[in-house]
């Protein structure tokens, strides 16, 4: 035989699992079981009137369909559909730009399985060491933001904006103002408007400059004004692209009175360089999924950990776990302000998740969260050197100057002038090498947007992968563009017909309901 | 270079490799990355934060000998519940959401995500068998969040400003509702009667041409069954308001569903099926509606649908009405935001909803009832300890009356830990005039041996 040629740079022999499964409810046959659950104890069934009691009316009347599967059919279902996932343990996780998708150590899953069976209203002298970890993971968000208190209530990014703006809120109650606008940016987190918005605010956008791609301070001043009650904001934005006169722009508005929230969901390209408190910010969140590499599990459960200055912690929701100098304990006291928050979420947060970050913070220390930073940033730098090589490939904002931080945005609408094919028809396309490809934001504010962010987690090789793999694709485009249009070919499944999406006689939100309109 | 030559979680980090890519992009070191954050804001002191661990043993160490300080529900009897509850998770459950892939996948499409999604409608499919109506949300953070959803659902659709809520609600999730709804309506408090139902009579004295609806739970905060969701739905009804409903999806094999007594909204908890407690960490909420446009169009949730694709006989799913969320082209204008909230404990919910079939969710409301009466009957064999003072019927937990033994709560319970048990809730607090009364919670995992022990307990405690 002949040495087998495996010098491809891409994965043009690449097919996701794609096992055919049916719905679990046509998997179900009348009389099987999935778990024996057994009956009440006689001696305890002797004594009571068991479900007899259930008031007139109040017993379920109606049969209750779920599916009857054996314990290894419902295993091999789900075994399948997990097959059909692209989770970051088995792709290059490149393509979701500004979600920070990183390797989520195993050990770190393992040792949070050792809170499973703690209830959260347990005495505090049993769970003096789950609080530890939670007042020591607060202490190190305070030194990596610069803030004085963390609440780790908000479960998740959105909620930890509806905290700071429900902060913002609070302390405009108590001072007795009134003031009913939030300034954010059109690249900024489409939640940093729509959270403000739930907690009762109208929404101010500033623009982006179009050399810069950051708005000018004078917009700004423009905007703003008595009625300003906050500016919120990413920076870098999803652009990639930092605003170097973010500290203006907080003096500005705390020049007239208002508060400043930093928007760190992805705080990835700036640990150990730049904190949050230091550009004057009075508030930030973190999610611990993206920066803190606690694992995405498809989308929650998360952690939005928020942080403010000390002026604030009377405001932030209740309770915050402190420490005496013995012994940790809940602390209702500090935030017992009557215009405080409150609750955002019912106990303390999501523990396994807080328990997480608190490891991977401690597997890097000061200096290898630095590395973290320094390292996603130049890899990010090293792609966009790399992509901008490329002539389909463009990005706007770009003077020579404006260096990329842990992520950019890139257009692809050169590609798409000559050759028709959009940055959804790539998307689509990547998939049949194993890669994600993310549709970015909507609105899409730049034509045909391309948004990348390669973490500290793929080494160069799988960066260049991602590099060979984007440019087989791009080549496709012009030679054979019909391929790419109609793709995914080996992904789990062909393309959706979304046309029945929209409206209610035609979608299916169950299996129920699609029987219902499905069926002659 | 500050930090390590070769972390496992940074391979670019080994010096050559490094070096090379930097070459690439024209510089000689890292220090010339962030070129654009002004020298004034870049931090110039080590953030103090104890140095790395040398290996993942020493992090391994040191977490358990951190958390070997602490005990738990498995080492200890358990009767604490009140929105966090302790039920018997089947071993598949931890197996499937342990797995890799769903672990760690994210916001990928349709395609390359597809058991995701299916996973997802499929959970939806069977909550919403469970609940008895036609469309559920990819689950929220939890029970507060998606009681507070509902109630800001019930508002844009019957564009009112007062919500009802009963007098017996977690005063935490009030709380979360409150600052969640605060904007745009008031919340007012209906009272309880002597059974510890809703008070009928209040309720009529409270609904108007303002109310958006009554907010009511089955069973309530308190464990007990309310036996006039009807009435309650069709008073308000009456009004033009809608009636909605929390419920414990664990109660449904055997209890009627909200629907059939009139619920428009239904909401919950999916902490029960299948997820431990981790601490409070495991709850996740959900909301259902009929499939009337609405009431969907009103869900600020991911729904994800089934659809055809261009391969015929293949199954496609996608997201429903997407322009309705956050992140559709609307933005803020869109229904209040989306975002990462408890996905991984919808997938767990729906496996075990098809792991324990009709016959084993009607089981297990068999025993968690038969259980639960049992330890009242037991506790209330206690001299001067009153279990069950609204004499009604309830699902898993009761109120139990310590006032006449002369002892507070928290008393008792620190007598119990003493001897390995963790008693109710103290409800002192949050209803003073309940006096020095516990929520105790019974479930399927309690054997009559706990109980027997939890009633010995309390009697030598208490002589």
């Amino acid at each position: 035989m002949k040495r087998i040629d495996r010098s491809s740079k891409v994965r043009t022999g690449f097919h996701q699992a794609k096992w055919d499964e049916p719905i679990i409810y046509e998997l179900s046959t009348p009389g099987e079981r999935g778990i024996l659950v057994g009956q009440p104890e006689k001696a305890i069934a002797e004594e009571v009137k068991g479900v007899s009691a259930i008031p007139a009316g109040m017993a379920r009347n109606t049969k209750l369909n779920l599916p009857e599967m054996s314990q290894s059919r419902v295993l091999r279902h789900y075994s399948r559909l997990a097959q059909q996932t692209l989770g970051a343990d088995v792709n290059i996780e490149i393509g979701q730009g500004t979600c920070t998708v990183k390797y989520s150590p195993k050990v770190n899953d393992q040792l949070a399985n050792l809170i499973r069976e703690y209830h959260p209203l347990q005495d505090e002298s049993t769970v003096q060491g789950i609080l530890q970890i939670f007042h020591e993971t607060d202490k190190y968000m305070c030194e990596i933001s610069g803030m004085d208190r963390f609440s780790l209530q908000p479960s998740g990014g959105s909620q930890g904006i509806m905290t700071m703006a429900s902060v913002i809120r609070a302390y405009f109650k108590d001072k007795g103002e009134d003031r009913d606008e939030i300034i954010t940016t059109i690249y900024s987190h489409p939640s940093d408007a729509a959270a403000p918005a739930v907690a009762g605010f109208k929404i101010i956008y500033l623009q982006p400059d179009p050399k810069t791609g950051v708005p000018d301070l004078e917009q700004l001043k423009a905007v703003s004004g008595p009625r300003t009650a906050g500016y919120i904001v990413a920076n870098p934005e999803d652009t990639g692209v930092y605003n170097s006169h973010v500290k203006e722009f907080v003096d500005h508005i705390h020049s007239i009175g208002g508060l400043c929230a930093y928007d760190q969901a992805n705080a990835n390209g700036l640990l150990g360089v730049t904190r949050a408190r230091d550009a004057g910010f009075d508030m930030c969140f973190f999610n611990l999924h993206k920066t803190f590499s606690t694992p995405h599990g498809c989308g929650g459960p998360a952690c939005g950990a928020t942080g403010v200055q000390k002026d604030l912690v009377k405001y932030l929701p209740a309770p915050l776990v402190g420490f005496d100098g013995k012994k940790y304990f809940l602390d209702y006291e500090t935030v017992s302000n009557p215009c405080a928050v409150g609750k955002v979420r019912e106990w303390y947060g999501v523990a396994p998740v807080v328990l997480k970050a608190y490891c991977w913070i401690r597997s890097l220390g000061p200096n290898g969260l630095y590395q973290v930073a320094k390292t996603a940033v130049l890899n990010n730098n090293y792609m966009f050197k790399k992509l901008m090589e490329l002539p389909e490939v463009s990005a706007y904002y770009e003077d020579g100057n404006n260096q990329r931080v842990e992520q950019a945005r890139y257009s692809l609408e050169k590609l798409t002038k000559e050759t028709g094919i959009g940055t959804l028809d790539i998307q689509r396309r990547m998939m049949d090498f194993g890669m994600h490809y993310w549709t970015s934001h909507h609105p899409f504010y730049l034509p045909e947007p391309m948004t990348l962010e390669p973490t500290e987690t793929p080494s160069k090789k799988d960066i260049d992968e991602y590099i060979e793999t984007l440019k087989y694709v791009f080549k496709e485009a012009h030679e054979n563009p019909e391929t790419i249009k109609t793709a995914p070919h080996r992904s789990v499944t062909h393309q959706v017909d979304e046309s029945g999406m929209d409206d209610q006689a035609t979608w299916a939100l169950s299996w129920k309901t699609y029987l219902k309109k499905y069926t002659e | 270079m500050r930090g390590f030559e070769s972390h496992p979680y940074i391979p670019n980090s080994v010096p050559d490799i490094q070096a090379e890519m930097l070459k690439e992009i024209g510089m000689t070191s890292l220090e010339e990355l962030h070129k654009n954050v002004p020298e004034l804001l870049k931090l110039k002191n080590d953030m103090n934060i104890p140095e790395a661990f040398g290996s993942e043993y020493e992090l391994k160490r040191h977490v358990e000998r951190v958390l070997s300080k602490d005990t738990d529900c498995h080492k200890n009897i358990n009767f604490l519940g009140a929105g966090c509850w302790q039920h018997y998770v089947p071993a598949i459950c931890d197996e499937i959401n342990g797995k890799g892939e769903f672990l760690t996948a994210y916001g990928g499409e349709p395609y390359n995500d597809e058991g995701r999604f299916q996973a997802l409608f499929e959970y939806e499919s069977m909550v919403a068998e469970l609940v008895d109506m036609d469309v559920v949300n990819v689950p929220t953070m939890d029970w507060s969040q998606a009681a507070a959803t509902t109630v800001r659902m019930a508002q844009r659709i019957t564009g009112r400003s007062v919500i009802l809520v009963p007098e017996y609600i977690d005063q935490e999730k009030k709380k979360a509702m409150e600052n969640y709804a605060e904007c745009c309506m008031k919340f007012e408090t209906v009272k309880c009667d002597s059974m510890g139902h809703i008070d009928l009579d209040d309720l009529k004295t409270k609904i108007n041409a303002d109310t958006i609806g009554v907010y009511f739970e089955n069973p309530n905060y308190l464990g007990v069954i309310e036996p006039n969701g009807q009435k309650i739905s069709d008073m308000i009804h009456e009004a033009g308001g809608l009636s909605l409903v929390g419920v414990d999806p664990i109660s449904l094999g055997v209890l009627a569903t909200p629907p059939s007594y009139g619920a428009d909204i239904v909401c919950g908890d999916l902490q029960p099926l299948g997820i431990h407690m981790n601490y409070g960490g495991g709850q996740s909420g959900f909301m259902a509606t009929r499939d009337e446009e609405k009431f969907v169009m009103e869900f600020p949730s991911r729904l994800f649908g089934i659809a055809p694709t261009s391969e015929p006989g293949e199954y496609g799913f996608g997201d429903v009405a997407y322009d309705r969320t956050s992140f559709g082209h609307h933005r803020e204008h869109g229904k209040e935001y989306v975002g990462t909230q408890s996905a991984l404990w919808g997938i767990t919910a729906g496996v075990y909803l098809a792991t324990m079939g009709p016959q084993g969710m009607e089981e297990v409301g068999k025993i968690i009832m038969a259980n639960a009466q049992y330890a009242a009957k037991r506790l209330s064999q206690i001299p001067c300890v009153k279990v069950n003072p609204f004499g009604s019927v309830f699902f898993k937990e009761f109120v139990v009356d310590f006032t006449a033994t002369g002892k507070t709560v928290a008393e008792v319970n620190k007598a119990l830990l003493a001897k390995g048990i963790f008693g109710g809730k103290d409800l002192s607090k949050d209803f003073p005039a309940l006096n020095q009364s516990a929520l105790y919670c019974v479930t399927e995992i309690h054997t009559k041996e706990d109980i027997d022990t939890l009633a010995a307990a309390l009697t030598e405690v208490l002589k």
